[in-house]
């Protein structure tokens, strides 16, 4: 099996959808810091499971928000020293600012300039987010 | 009415089921006495700010505002003035509202008019903003059914037709669904459905449900108010999908055989064929009686959102 090293400080995003590290990595802007970053995909997880990681060297900080709406089932760890300090448990944002953009043709956000493009959470269970303007729904 | 003041009007669920009584009960003094009412707004002006032409719309404002006694200034579409092109929506009103007391806008963009109403500080009324919302359009529908049907509660509403771009639709739904009991029977070709959010919208109503179909005839017996609507050219990418479309769900005399005997029909106009014109002379049909019940709530809407009594 492939080893990485823990990290001494810095983040661990753990249980990633099996296939999804590399949008998280992308999405969140990890791939142009100028930390130390280890992907690894397709690490077991129980039995049966499998799982993408993240590692994140000397960082404090990440867009929680923006994590938590690509995948709410994954968990950020926080290291400090080689130890856990902090285990942060994600879920849907219930408003986001400026991550996803409205795919409406017909939408406001298309044409006119400088706006934010905000939804809001319309159910948890089916992941749907609705445009603050044109109402469009948008599964994420 | 002062609880309307300064307020804008972008989708008709901004207003409450006690607002909008207060409103059609103002509308119904208008319409009872139109005269009574041809002072009240003098010396104020209503911008109409249409960046798609929309004749109807337009002049249904603006004969309520000058009913009113007071002025209207504006534009009919983004190219007929230089100034505006080019110019951000959120500067155009903007500028705008420093000469107005009120302002109608119009535009082909869903969603515009929440960019509008964010940047002006005079109220703004959403005149349609592409296939979004037309709550005027709408404030006129519910003015029609209740003087027609004496009340906006337990009422079985079928609408036909573009039921997928046909903002008038989605705008009625979004209203209605806040009284108890109302059933809307969803009946359209498949390619023209309602979208998603408008079902969660009924879903988050006051008891209200809906049902789909494409049996126009089977579903007239059990409607207490059919609502048309027309299939426009312009919601279409291409030309060969509106022919094959445009002719299903037509209403004509044989159709309304099979509907209840105080039914009413109702069409936000224009209509194309949609409607027979042998059905106009059916008592049922209160389509030209809509327009004027308009130009009267306007006139109610604009004297509440500008706090005159
Ligand atoms: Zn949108």
């Amino acid at each position: 099996m492939v080893v990485v090293n823990s990290i001494e400080n810095g983040i661990v995003i753990d249980h990633i959808r099996v296939g999804n590290g590399l949008k998280v990595l992308e999405k969140l802007g990890i791939d142009t810091t100028k930390n130390t970053v280890a992907l690894i995909m397709n690490a077991s997880s129980g039995k049966h499971e499998r799982k993408d990681i993240i590692k994140i060297e000397n960082s404090e900080w990440i867009d929680l928000t923006a994590l938590g709406l690509l995948d709410h089932t994954a968990t950020v760890n926080i290291i400090q020293n080689h130890v856990i300090t902090k285990k942060i448990k994600l879920s849907l944002p219930e408003r986001v600012v400026d991550v996803i953009k409205c795919k409406n043709p017909r939408c406001v956000t298309s044409v006119e300039p400088s706006i934010p493009h905000i939804f809001h959470l319309v159910d948890p269970k089916t992941e749907e987010y609705r445009c603050e303007y044109c109402d469009e729904i948008i599964k994420v | 009415m002062a609880d309307l003041l300064g307020r804008n009007l972008l989708e008709p669920g901004d207003f409450s089921a006690e607002e909008l009584a207060g409103l059609f009960d103002l509308a119904d003094v208008i319409a009872d006495a139109p005269a009574d009412f041809d002072r009240r707004a003098v010396g104020k002006i209503l911008a109409t700010l249409f960046f798609e032409p929309s004749t109807r719309t337009r002049l249904s404002f603006e004969a309520a505002m000058l009913r009113l006694g007071g002025q209207v200034i504006g534009f009919s579409e983004a190219g007929s003035s230089s100034a505006m092109k080019g110019e951000s929506i959120a500067d155009t009103v903007r500028t705008v509202a420093c000469y107005s007391d009120i302002i109608a806008m119009r535009h082909p963009k869903e969603g515009s008019a929440r960019i509008g109403a964010i940047h002006s500080n005079v109220p703004l009324i959403n005149a349609g903003d592409g296939g979004h919302h037309h709550p005027t359009q709408t404030l006129t529908d519910m003015l029609t059914i209740r003087r027609k049907m004496g009340r906006l509660d337990n009422l079985t509403i079928g609408l036909a037709g573009d039921l997928k771009f046909g903002r008038t639709v989605h705008s009625l739904i979004n209203a209605m669904k806040i009284y108890p009991n109302i059933k809307f029977v969803l009946m359209s070709p498949e390619e023209l459905k309602v979208p998603d959010f408008v079902k969660y919208d009924i879903q988050s109503g006051n008891g209200s449900t809906f049902v789909e179909t494409t049996d126009m005839q089977g579903a007239m017996k059990e409607l207490d108010i059919l609502y048309m609507t027309r299939v426009q050219r312009e919601r279409f990418f291409n030309e060969e999908d509106y022919i094959r479309l445009k002719d299903r769900y037509i209403l004509d005399n044989d159709k309304m055989s099979y509907a209840k005997e105080d039914m009413i029909v109702l069409h936000p106009l224009p209509r194309v064929n949609e409607i027979a014109v042998e059905v106009d002379s059916d008592p049922r049909a209160v389509y030209f009686e809509q327009a004027k019940n308009g130009m009267f709530v306007r006139m109610a809407l604009i004297l509440s959102l500008l706090g005159i009594e």
